[in-house]
């Protein structure tokens, strides 16, 4: 949006608009987000800073290679990463107005999402059954506190997508909707993002260690 | 009297009639003159019938110009605490020599200290910077309100909430006594079981989330809303500084957040991020911690910096001298602040390369810094100055702040560093910079800008008298504290055995007691320009014949601070308007946007509150509860979407029909 | 306590950091001599020990201070002297003043707000990369005073201290005994400190003798220093680090030789063994602990304090960092931990975790892993380092957890 600032035909300078400024509705709300998102992300590379110093502090304990189950965080990474590509189709049938495409689409993102919780659950359940809790080790609690809180933030994604979803059931695809899901669209794909790097750098690399 | 435990300590935690401090007289006093004030405040609340007035007018107000007085009187009043605390140890100090072991313990001096630093840096540095940004940065670019205004009450409150937690230490348990930044091992559950480090943790995770927002909330406000034609270097210099803040602000605010959780799981689970044994590193905390914390000290000063640079050019009746290269300045300032945070722990071991390295890091930043304080020599340079209060404020930091910038650079130099660190030469090192230029700052802010805000200027006498007292009383705590570090004399002690010392802390209490009187003056200052409010009055909007935006509209501003958006065609927008005479539009006036008021903000953080308070105590039914509370409540505040209302034409008509027979009036 | 009071002797004869050869040597000197001028007078009856100290390390860390200071003041003076000279000048009832409101900008003038403070940094950027390196706690010394070269047949003396709570243990390893909150050392003898502490951070400073250096638990920071005069100093913790902070102070004697050895004599004649259960023992917290000595103390006892594992049973930190570098314990690592039994303060555990343990040790209490540790000496450097007539410095390289957490390897574990 730009106002020309041009000076009236009298010569005068013009020193203020006689319209309102339009500034429309949520103007401010996709910068706003992403710096919100920035922020979040330095709390990830802050937990990835940790586990780069404590991940090799074992505490005379279990090491990645006596703990993780790569073909089951595979199968849990490719369960996100279908998750964001619903996603996208989300909101392509959003950009062509189809409500119950777009609710679809929600839903079986939401599914995606929750399989992937429920098998990093099941992870660390298994893990602590076996003993490796977090207090175990400086490693174990710089691990869980790292996936756990890329854990809790997908949940957080979950919860905002089922309030989006009824929101968009009562009010269908109004504008402040369509910004709401396009949020959420950055959100998840940070999300995503932020876990291709727990899967090579804590899940891969912790093999390599 | 037979009660199941078990049911006590599922209800209350740890909570119990132990936990009130009753064998403390200090504690106990202050709880009865406190208790006392706060009823007297409630009683005429009540029978003033203010409280609908406050809940409609201010409590749920979205308009960043309250938020922004709401911030200051936060601050003003976590002043007094701070102060009060500032002065127990001043006393203490001065008496615990010879055998005697003052008056306070051990157990209640370190709360003390550590309380005295947490208070003045994030619950009264903080909401002074932040008020003044809130006022003013929006008015300044042309803007009707902030990006997010509900967004900002929310922060407002957050901020609040940790304040109040603070406050709830002194009288409900007990304060951290681990210095201000509570590092482990001596903060994490070994040595520290009890809440005071809770509540540590709690209050500033309550009001990080407070300042995180609000930091955010500035930025797209500063990005997106500017009045057309305000391209970036033709922002006013606080504007920028503002915006610098508040990168400063988003970039390491999420740092002590992480740092603060990993602690509080140390705690609260028993990780081992910051134990000494199952390989945890106390010194990772050291350097996450002053990864945020330096920062900060530049997130504070950055935006007096700005104030000052307003109020040079303006008193001195000139344009600021090399407006880019302080701009250029200021984000270098910015940069760079991320690259020193390890002179804070020179002594930690690191080898030399690494130490010089930050060591001249560190030096570089006085480089900018030094260009400043030319740019506001030059720009008195050839003016006509006139020595209001806010430019005596200004005059005086410039004065101090040489002397504290240059005991810091001589901090920054390792081997020096060695000698002096953690000694009394470091507290006066800081408080000369943080007092010199922040809180001298604030308050040129303060006197600067209140007239915008209330309409009246503040009174000259008391202001003057406060100002004095506050000069000498600075100087007089602070250069013996310079001496003593000299001496070899460390911080944080309680009691000292070499009597050759005693009196250069005497004169330090006596340099606090003097500050007190500023501070008492300045409060006489409010109450006096209050009464004496008509005396005082301004209408034009501009009583100092100043230069940027925020004096184009009147004092105080309406609602929606400009009744048309201006349009911008130099950095000092109003002084070029002025001399090109522009003439106030009278007719044309048009129903504008505005976000209308909500009380969700007080709620979700008067909810947080409470959170923090039960997870302080291991009430965890509390806990559980106000967050499932804070979820629903913010939940259901997304399906509202009817947040903003207009302001029909006839009102906008009306109210600047006011201002129109009030100008009118000045001028006959 | 009687401190001495050395200012007169340190302003006669101040040490000189920089070798001959440098002209500007000559010109701080003076410069140096000025700006103590003003504090001379200040000082009366006051012991400003950080500008007057008895160790070399110390003096050259004053000088680098002073001559800091005195290049700041360069451009400090200036500055203060033109603000108050603009304020006077160009106030509002000075008519006769120039006033030109529009006047912003001067590039020659902002070529000079720049560079003058630049070139101040740079200078002081330079004299911080030098005296950071020479003056570096870890560095061995080279020498003894300002013109005393070291002797190489001199053998450092050995002293191991541990900050508890709340007092400073010292062990001298070489003769057989420890000592709590004093401490001695010969004058003109150099002194390799090892520092660790017991539970939380402390900061172990002798402001007369060299600069501070923290003391951290499962950690070893070192310092090299030399006492150059004889007398009774302070030392005390320059960290907060609980209810006791206030009373962990000690004396430090600097003796001739034969005084330091009948100090020695005194804590042999004064009994007492220093082992691992008496250790538990002063370990626990004590505020305003007097002055104790061991006559013979056990010459494992520092190692097991700084890698944490003087409680029977424990196992090692260098063993567990031994194990962790191999990759781990695998799963017969996972439930090598036991219940602990003592608790320093209130309880260790947690409010939603589970009980407190710890790891237990693979071999056995009585012959712990990595008993013998060879003290690591590092040789006097000699070659010189081109231009300035300085010493080369020490270089570490970095690595990566070391850059990040200043912490360098332990040489012992």
């Amino acid at each position: 949006m730009t106002i020309a600032v041009k000076p009236t035909q009298t010569g005068e300078p013009l020193f203020y608009l006689a319209d309102e400024h339009p500034h429309p509705e949520g103007w401010s709300t996709p910068l706003g987000f992403w710096i919100y998102l920035m922020s979040d992300c330095l709390i990830f590379a802050i937990l990835f800073a940790t586990f780069g110093v404590l991940g090799g502090n074992y505490a005379a304990g279990p090491a990645p290679k006596d703990l993780f189950d790569l073909p089951l965080v595979a199968v849990n990474t490719s369960m996100l990463l279908l998750s964001s590509i619903t996603y996208g189709f989300a909101m392509l049938t959003m950009q062509q107005n189809r409500v119950g495409a777009t609710q679809a689409w929600l839903a079986i993102t939401g599914l995606f999402g929750l399989a992937f919780i429920g098998i990093e659950l099941s992870e660390f359940a298994h893990m602590i059954h076996e003993g490796a809790t977090p207090q175990r080790s400086a490693f174990l609690s710089s691990f869980f506190t790292l996936v756990g809180t890329h854990g809790l933030h997908v949940t957080c994604g979950l919860i905002w997508l089922v309030t989006l979803m009824t929101q968009v059931w009562r009010f269908g695809l109004i504008e402040a909707n369509r910004r709401r899901l396009m949020c959420l669209s950055m959100f998840w794909h940070f999300l995503d993002v932020v876990w291709i790097g727990v899967f090579t750098f804590v899940y891969l690399m912790g093999m390599l260690r | 009297m037979s009660t199941n435990p078990d049911l006590i300590k599922l209800v209350f935690g740890r909570l119990s009639l132990e936990s009130l401090p009753l064998h403390e007289p200090i504690v106990v006093g202050t709880f009865g003159v406190v208790a006392l004030g706060g009823l007297t405040l409630l009683a005429g609340l009540t029978y003033f019938r203010l409280w609908g007035y406050l809940w409609r007018e201010w409590f749920t107000t979205v308009d960043h110009k309250r938020i922004g007085i709401m911030y200051m009187i936060l601050g003003i009043v976590m002043l007094l605490r701070g102060f009060a605390d500032a002065l127990m140890m001043r006393l203490q100090q001065a008496i615990a020599f010879g055998g005697s072991d003052g008056y306070l313990n051990a157990h209640h001096y370190d709360q003390v200290f550590t309380a005295h630093g947490v208070i003045m840096i994030f619950f009264v540095a903080m909401p002074f910077v932040t008020g003044l940004m809130n006022y003013v940065v929006p008015l300044q670019i042309g803007a009707r309100d902030v990006s997010f205004p509900f967004l900002n009450n929310f922060s407002f409150w957050m901020t609040v909430g940790g304040a109040v937690l603070v406050m709830m230490s002194l009288f409900i348990g007990e304060f951290a006594r681990t210095g201000w930044l509570a590092y482990p091992p001596l903060s994490n559950i070994g040595y520290s079981p009890d809440v005071g480090v809770d509540y540590y943790i709690w209050a500033l995770q309550v009001a990080g989330v407070g300042t995180t927002l609000s930091g955010i909330n500035l930025i797209c406000t500063i990005v997106k809303l500017r009045a057309p034609g305000m391209s970036m270097m033709k922002m006013p210099v606080f504007t920028w500084t503002s915006l610098c803040t508040n990168v400063l602000i988003v970039a390491s605010f999420p740092v002590l957040t992480v740092v603060l959780a990993l602690l509080s799981l140390d705690r609260y689970i028993g990780t081992n991020f910051f134990t000494s044994d199952f390989g945890g590193s106390p010194m990772m905390y050291v350097n996450l911690i002053w990864i945020w914390g330096h920062p900060e000290v530049y997130i504070l000063v950055l935006p007096a910096f700005g104030i000052f640079s307003e109020v040079t050019s303006t008193f001195s009746g000139k344009r600021l001298f090399g407006y880019t290269s302080m701009v250029y300045a200021t984000v270098v300032i910015t940069i760079l602040s991320y690259l020193v945070w390890l002179h804070h722990f020179f002594t930690m071991g690191s080898g030399a390369s690494v130490n010089s390295f930050f060591g001249i890091t560190t030096m570089i930043i006085s480089i900018p810094t030094g260009a400043k304080m030319f740019n506001w020599l030059f720009t008195m340079y050839r003016g006509r100055i006139r020595f209001e209060l806010p430019m005596m404020w200004t005059i005086a930091f410039m004065l101090t702040f040489v002397i504290g910038g240059m005991t810091g650079v001589l901090l920054a130099v390792p081997p020096a560093d060695f000698v002096l660190h953690n000694s009394l030469f470091l507290i006066a090192h800081f408080h000369n910079v943080i007092i010199g230029g922040v809180v001298f700052g604030v308050f040129a802010g303060i006197g600067y800008w209140f007239p915008k805000a209330f309409g009246f200027k503040l009174d000259p006498f008391w202001g003057k008298l406060s100002f004095w007292f506050w000069v000498t009383g600075f100087y007089l705590a602070f250069m013996p504290l310079y001496v003593l570090g000299l001496m070899g004399v460390t911080r944080r002690l309680r009691v000292f055995d070499d009597p050759s010392l005693q009196i250069w802390f005497v004169v330090a209490a006596i340099g606090a007691g003097l500050v007190f009187l500023g501070i008492l003056c300045m409060l006489m200052q409010f109450a006096v320009s209050i009464l004496r409010r008509e005396a005082l009055k301004d209408v034009t909007g501009d009583p100092w014949d100043a230069r940027t935006l925020e004096w184009a509209t009147s004092s105080p501003p309406p609602d929606y601070n400009f009744a048309f958006t201006p349009v911008v065609h130099d950095n000092d927008a109003w002084w070029d308007m002025k001399r090109r005479g522009y003439k106030r539009p009278l007719t044309g006036f048009r129903p504008i946007h505005m976000p209308s008021n909500t009380g969700t903000g007080i709620i979700l953080a008067g909810l947080s509150t409470a959170m923090a308070f039960g997870l302080i105590w291991y009430i965890w039914w509390l806990a559980a509860v106000s967050f499932i509370a804070l979820l629903a409540v913010a939940i259901g505040h997304t399906f509202n979407y009817h947040r903003d209302y207009d302001i029909p034409a006839d009102h906008v008509v009306r109210t600047e029909e006011a201002r129109t027979q009030l100008l009118a009036g000045a001028k006959s | 306590m009687s401190q001495m009071v050395r200012r007169s002797y340190a302003l006669a004869r101040l040490p000189n950091f920089q070798p001959e050869g440098l002209p500007v040597s000559r010109l701080l000197m003076i410069l140096r001599i000025l700006a103590l001028l003003p504090l001379a007078v200040a000082l009366g009856g006051c012991n400003y020990v950080v500008l007057a100290p008895a160790g070399d390390i110390a003096a050259q860390q004053r000088d680098l201070v002073i001559i800091s200071t005195v290049l700041m003041l360069l451009i400090v003076v200036p500055v203060m002297a033109l603000t108050v000279l603009f304020a006077w000048r160009y106030r509002q009832s000075n008519k006769s003043a120039r006033y030109e409101p529009e006047w912003d900008h001067s590039t020659k003038l902002e070529l000079v707000i720049w560079s003058a403070p630049l070139l101040i940094i740079i200078c002081l950027g330079a004299l911080t990369w030098m005296g950071t390196h020479l003056l570096d706690p870890y560095r061995s010394l080279d020498r003894i005073a300002a013109n005393q070269r070291i002797d190489e047949a001199t053998v450092p003396l050995e002293v191991e201290v541990v900050a508890l709570d709340w007092k400073w243990l010292f062990i001298y390893r070489d003769y057989g005994i420890a000592t709590v909150n004093e401490l001695a050392a010969p004058v003109d003898r150099p002194i390799d400190f090892r520092i660790t502490a017991s539970t939380v951070m402390n900061s172990f400073y002798i402001p007369a003798l060299a600069g501070q250096i923290y003391a951290m638990p499962g950690m070893e920071t070192k310092l090299h220093a030399v006492v150059n005069h004889a007398g009774t100093y302070k030392g005390f913790s320059a960290n907060y680090s609980g209810a006791g902070f206030s009373g962990m102070h000690f004396a430090f004697h600097g003796l001739d030789d034969k005084g330091f050895a009948e100090w020695v004599a005194k804590a042999k004649a004064a009994g007492g063994t220093l082992g691992r259960s008496e250790y538990l023992q002063l370990e626990k917290p004590t505020q305003n602990e007097p002055v104790r000595r061991f006559a013979s103390v056990d010459a494992d006892l520092y190692r097991l304090i700084l890698n944490m594992c003087v409680e029977p049973g424990k196992m090692c930190m260098s063993e567990m960092m031994a194990i962790d570098a191999k990759g781990g314990a695998g799963h017969e690592g996972m439930n090598n931990t036991l219940p602990l039994t003592y608790d320093k303060y209130a309880r260790r555990g947690t409010a939603l975790g589970p009980e407190p343990t710890f790891v237990a040790g693979t071999c056995t209490p009585d012959a712990p892993q990595g008993q013998t540790s060879a003290a690591i000496k590092a040789p006097a450097d000699t070659t010189p380092l081109l231009g300035a007539g300085l010493k080369r410095p020490t270089f570490t390289p970095l690595k990566s957890t070391s850059f990040f957490l200043g912490q360098r390897p332990k040489s012992d574990s």
